[in-house]
């Protein structure tokens, strides 16, 4: 069995929404853990949810960036565990210096709260194992999800294949039509150079079962336990 | 001792600053020349030091660790000695 820990902190709120998703993946249990006293001992992953931590407050991910769960979540990452942060949480990643860039006001300004497409950049990572090329359909909803690098840090990120989602248009063409937030080269996701750590705007959680108006989230969560089994179509590293 | 450290954050010169390109747009229908117009944020810290130069070593670890990201943002910091006024 494979177990995964949900971080909440105050203003999370996908953390139910990661957690029934997760309970429709074979082989995998989570627990929601309290960002004060999260112990991450004896779990496999790590999952950082959407929400509005601290109201947003001086930047999205800021605070919960000083937060204890914060603290052992890098310590967890530097042990080579998987982490996944979604939305604010992959803004908490990068507050948190596990993930390259950072995450600015979108370009336009508003708050979108749409489906999208993006194309898999590379499927060398524990959550995109088999998925190289494919085009998932997500929702999205966020008032800050323009990632931004300098000149420097974009071309080394994209050398080393940490670009693991890039927004297209549906046949997998990266536009601007189809670039929600005004991201730097498209840009919908990355992971860190050991490619144990993938931070995302869409909300994998929000798409994985029909019910819901799609699956492909179910896709990207659904390669947890194979990946950690060392069964999956593509190792990551 | 008490100091009260001001704090000033703006994102760096080469970061797109959508809500300065905004005020700028709101300026100029005020009839106004504006020609650039960035937006940040200030931050008035009070808090006790032993010394002026531990105080600016804390005023430091505040704009790094958490006022600024210096991914994005510069921060520059005035301080006094003293409660604020």
């Amino acid at each position: 069995m494979t177990r995964v820990a949900i971080l909440r902190y105050p203003g999370t709120w996908s953390e139910r929404d990661f957690q029934h998703a997760l309970s429709l993946v074979p082989e995998v249990e989570s627990d929601i853990l309290w960002h004060e006293d999260a112990d991450l001992a004896g779990y496999d992953a790590a999952i950082v949810p959407g929400g509005f931590t601290y109201g947003d407050y001086v930047r999205a991910g800021a605070i919960a960036k000083l937060s204890p769960a914060t603290h052992a979540l890098v310590r967890f990452a530097e042990a080579g565990k998987l982490v996944l942060g979604s939305c604010n949480g992959f803004q908490i990643l990068c507050e948190a210096g596990l993930l390259p860039g950072a995450l600015v006001r979108n370009s336009g300004l508003e708050f979108r709260c749409d489906w999208v497409h993006m194309r898999v950049e590379s499927d060398t990572t524990p959550w995109t194992a088999g998925l190289r090329g494919a085009v998932l359909r997500m929702p999205i909803a966020h008032g800050e999800g323009c990632w931004v690098a300098d000149d420097q840090t974009l071309s080394d990120v994209e050398a080393r294949g940490q670009v693991v989602f890039r927004y297209t248009d549906e046949r997998g063409v990266a536009t601007a039509a189809s670039n929600p937030n005004g991201s730097l080269a498209n840009v919908a996701g990355v992971c860190n150079e050991g490619r144990n750590v993938v931070g995302l705007m869409p909300h994998p959680e929000r798409c994985s079962e029909a019910l819901l108006g799609g699956t492909d989230g179910y896709r990207v969560l659904a390669n947890l336990a194979p990946a950690l089994a060392g069964t999956a179509p593509a190792i990551y590293r | 001792m008490i100091f009260v450290a001001t704090i000033r954050v703006l994102p760096k010169a080469e970061v797109r600053d959508p809500q300065g390109e905004a005020v700028r747009g709101a300026l100029r229908s005020l009839g106004l020349s504006v020609s650039d117009v960035r937006t940040g944020k200030e931050v008035v810290v009070t808090f006790e030091a032993a010394s002026e130069v531990a105080a600016r070593e804390a005023v430091r670890l505040m704009g790094n660790e958490l006022l600024a990201n210096p991914v994005i943002e510069d921060y520059a910091y005035e301080l006094k000695e003293g409660v604020p006024a």
